[in-house]
This record gives structure tokens, C-alpha cells and sequence, in this order.
């Protein structure tokens, strides 16, 4: 049933996941949210880093000749369903504080808050199974008859469009430096674990 | 007891845990031909949970039937996956001396109203990430990696209403 490697390499890959996410402070929905409030850029630093190293790595690893670098699974250009869905998730970010990944990182760092987000994870996939019928359309909105990638849409060679991103994930770290420093510095550890509790001292 | 502050270690720097993370990830791809994920864990749990409170209904349901018919919906990758996140998540914690229960927000909301928005929070995600089959992690981190399209509009627009709905609602603060 579960064959070895499948197993090693989820654990494997989950684990380093989650030991880099703890350990950039998203399992604090209050440094999570602040990237809302546009008082600490961790989330935008963190997540666009991570987006431009592998974009390159996997467009290198092309260039050398590793096969299954085009075959890497890319979604479908479902465009209409990814707003949609984006903006749901947004909104269940900005209000419950995380999202579905970050919250499992919450509850196991001392949490109820992120249990609850969790429990209300599996109540909206409940919701959505029972309305399916009604909700298929939108899985399908929007289909993008024009490519599956950024690469495809501007006719560009995924070098330039890693360099494009490059440049942006610069500009995102100068423009959140600014107002990190007016609104005096990210959210520390200490005042995570601290928390938004009734005896936090800050 | 009274003063653990000096016993917590501090965040990695953002430049850091992103070159981190981007390397996780390209491992993930290199290993396994596709990304990071969540709720496609949380889906299976539900279609596993449906399978032992009401089969009948589970199995009938054209979402979740598909993945409940052979009975094993939890016998996946992403299973896997999320327990390790689990296991790497509360030793990068434990290590650090950041684990602490509590409910976070309960200073400026109270208990009962941040665990309401939690839940609420929770359900518009879940509801959310079904309708575009794919999470933060899934779709916005995993997706925009392969530079596709789909991934990038799902961070666009989960930021802008990100944006607006914290301008509107008092969250955690």
C-alpha cells in the first residue's frame, strides 16, 4: 500500500518544510497578518525568495540536460478558479490569522487559535463537497487558452522571466525594508511566543 | 518560568529562510516531480473522516467519492508529507524555545471572538482552496515556482484581499 520511498520522501520533504517555516516565524498569526497590516515583509521576503531560487533551479537543472525538469507538474491555467480561490484563502488569512499550511505550524508551536482555523479548514471542505454539483463551474473558470506559464503569456525565455522575478523580489525587499523601519522593525520571536495573550508583555 | 524570553531564539532572517525554503522545494520537485502542499492532505482527511461517520453519503458525494472508493483515502504522498511538516514544525519550536499554549489574539480580541474568526477564517480558506485545488502552499508558492500563471494569480489576489479584508476587520494584532 504505501510503497517505501513514497513514504521516506513525504516525511523527508514535510519535515524540512515545516522545521524552515517554524523557524521563519510562520506559525505566529500575528507576524503572519502584520505582512497585511504592511508591517512586517517576512511573508513576501520569505515566499518570493523561495519562488525565485527554485525558478532558477529548475530552469539550471533544464539547461543541464535533467529530463524531468519539463515535466515538473505545472496547474492549469484555470484562472478565474485561482482568483477566486486566492481570494478566499486571503480572506480566511487576513480574518483567522494563517493559512491552511501555516496553521498546522501554529497548533504545533502551542496554538488553540490554529486548531480552530484547522477545524474550520475541514468544515469549508465539507461545505464544498456537499455543494459540489452547484460549485464545479468555477473549479473550471477562466481557462486560459493562451499557455500555462508566465514564459508562454510574454513570449519570453524562462531565463528572462527568472530575471524579471529576481529584480521584483528585490524591489520587495528595499520597498518592505522602509516600512518595516517606520513601523519599528519586524515582529520579533520573543513577542510571537508572546502572542496577542492577556499576559504578553511587549 | 517567570522570564523564558531570554531562552527564545530568535527567527531566521527572511533572506535566509527563503533561500531555505526555495531549496526545500526545488528538492521536493527534484524528488517527487511536484511541489509543497496542505489541503490536499486536509481534503483526504475529510473524505477519510466522511468514509467513518457516514460512508454512504461519502462514497455517493461526487467530490469526495472518488477519493474515499478504495477505501484508503489517507494512503498518499501527502500524507506523508503533512506529518513531517508536523514532526518539523514542533522540533524547529521545541528546539528554540518557542512552543507556548495559548490562544493567540486573545489580548485585543478576547477568546471567544478570535476563536469565532478562526473558525470563520478557517472555512473560507478551506472553501477556498477547493474551488482553486490548490493552497498558499500548493498553488501560490509551489505553482508560481514553475512560473505558472494560475500560481501568480492566486497570490495577486490573495494579497489584494489579504489587504483589504485586514483594513475592514480587526484580526490578530
Amino acid at each position: 500500500m504505501f510503497a517505501l520511498p513514497e513514504v521516506a520522501s513525504g516525511l523527508l520533504c514535510g519535515f524540512l518544510f515545516g522545521f524552515v517555516l517554524e523557524n521563519a516565524g510562520f506559525g505566529s498569526p500575528c507576524k503572519l497578518t502584520a505582512q497585511f497590516r504592511l508591517t512586517d515583509w517576512s511573508v513576501f521576503k520569505v515566499m518570493f525568495t523561495a519562488i525565485v531560487f527554485t525558478a532558477i533551479g529548475l530552469t539550471v537543472l533544464g539547461e543541464m540536460g535533467w529530463s524531468q525538469a519539463s515535466a515538473v507538474f505545472v496547474p492549469p491555467a484555470l484562472l478565474g478558479a485561482a482568483a477566486l480561490g486566492g481570494a478566499l484563502v486571503g480572506a480566511g488569512f487576513a480574518i483567522g490569522g494563517y493559512c491552511p499550511g501555516t496553521s498546522m505550524v501554529g497548533a504545533v508551536s502551542g496554538r488553540a487559535d490554529a486548531l480552530v482555523f484547522l477545524l474550520g479548514l475541514l468544515v469549508g471542505t465539507v461545505v464544498f463537497a456537499s455543494a459540489f454539483v452547484s460549485l464545479e463551474p468555477l473549479t473550471f473558470a477562466g481557462d486560459y487558452a493562451g499557455g500555462d506559464t508566465l514564459g508562454d503569456v510574454f513570449k519570453a525565455s524562462n531565463w528572462v522571466i527568472d530575471a524579471a522575478l529576481f529584480v521584483a523580489a528585490l524591489a520587495i525587499f528595499w520597498v518592505g525594508g522602509i516600512f518595516e523601519r517606520n513601523a519599528g522593525g519586524a515582529i520579533t520571536a520573543v513577542e510571537a511566543v508572546a502572542g496577542a495573550s492577556p499576559d504578553s508583555v511587549k | 518560568m517567570h522570564n523564558t524570553s531570554c531562552a527564545i531564539r530568535p527567527f531566521w532572517a527572511p533572506w535566509f529562510a527563503g533561500l531555505a525554503l526555495g531549496a526545500v522545494l526545488l528538492l521536493t520537485f527534484v524528488i517527487t516531480g511536484h511541489g509543497l502542499g496542505a489541503t490536499g492532505f486536509t481534503t483526504r482527511f475529510v473524505a477519510w473522516l466522511g468514509l467513518q461517520v457516514a460512508p454512504h453519503a461519502t462514497l455517493a458525494n461526487d467530490y469526495l467519492g472518488g477519493m474515499a472508493e478504495d477505501g484508503h483515502p489517507l494512503s498518499s504522498w501527502i500524507t506523508w508529507q503533512v506529518l513531517g511538516v508536523v514532526l518539523g514544525a514542533g522540533f524547529a519550536a521545541w528546539r528554540a524555545g518557542r512552543i507556548r499554549w495559548q490562544v493567540d489574539g486573545e489580548r485585543t480580541l478576547g477568546s471567544p471572538r478570535r476563536l469565532a474568526m478562526a473558525l470563520g477564517g478557517g472555512l473560507l480558506a478551506g472553501l477556498g482552496a477547493r474551488i482553486s485545488a490548490g493552497c498558499t502552499s500548493g498553488l501560490g508558492l509551489s505553482g508560481a515556482a514553475t512560473l505558472s500563471l494560475a500560481g501568480f494569480v492566486f497570490l495577486a489576489t490573495f494579497f489584494a484581499v489579504g489587504l483589504i479584508a485586514s483594513r475592514l476587520v480587526r484580526g490578530v494584532k
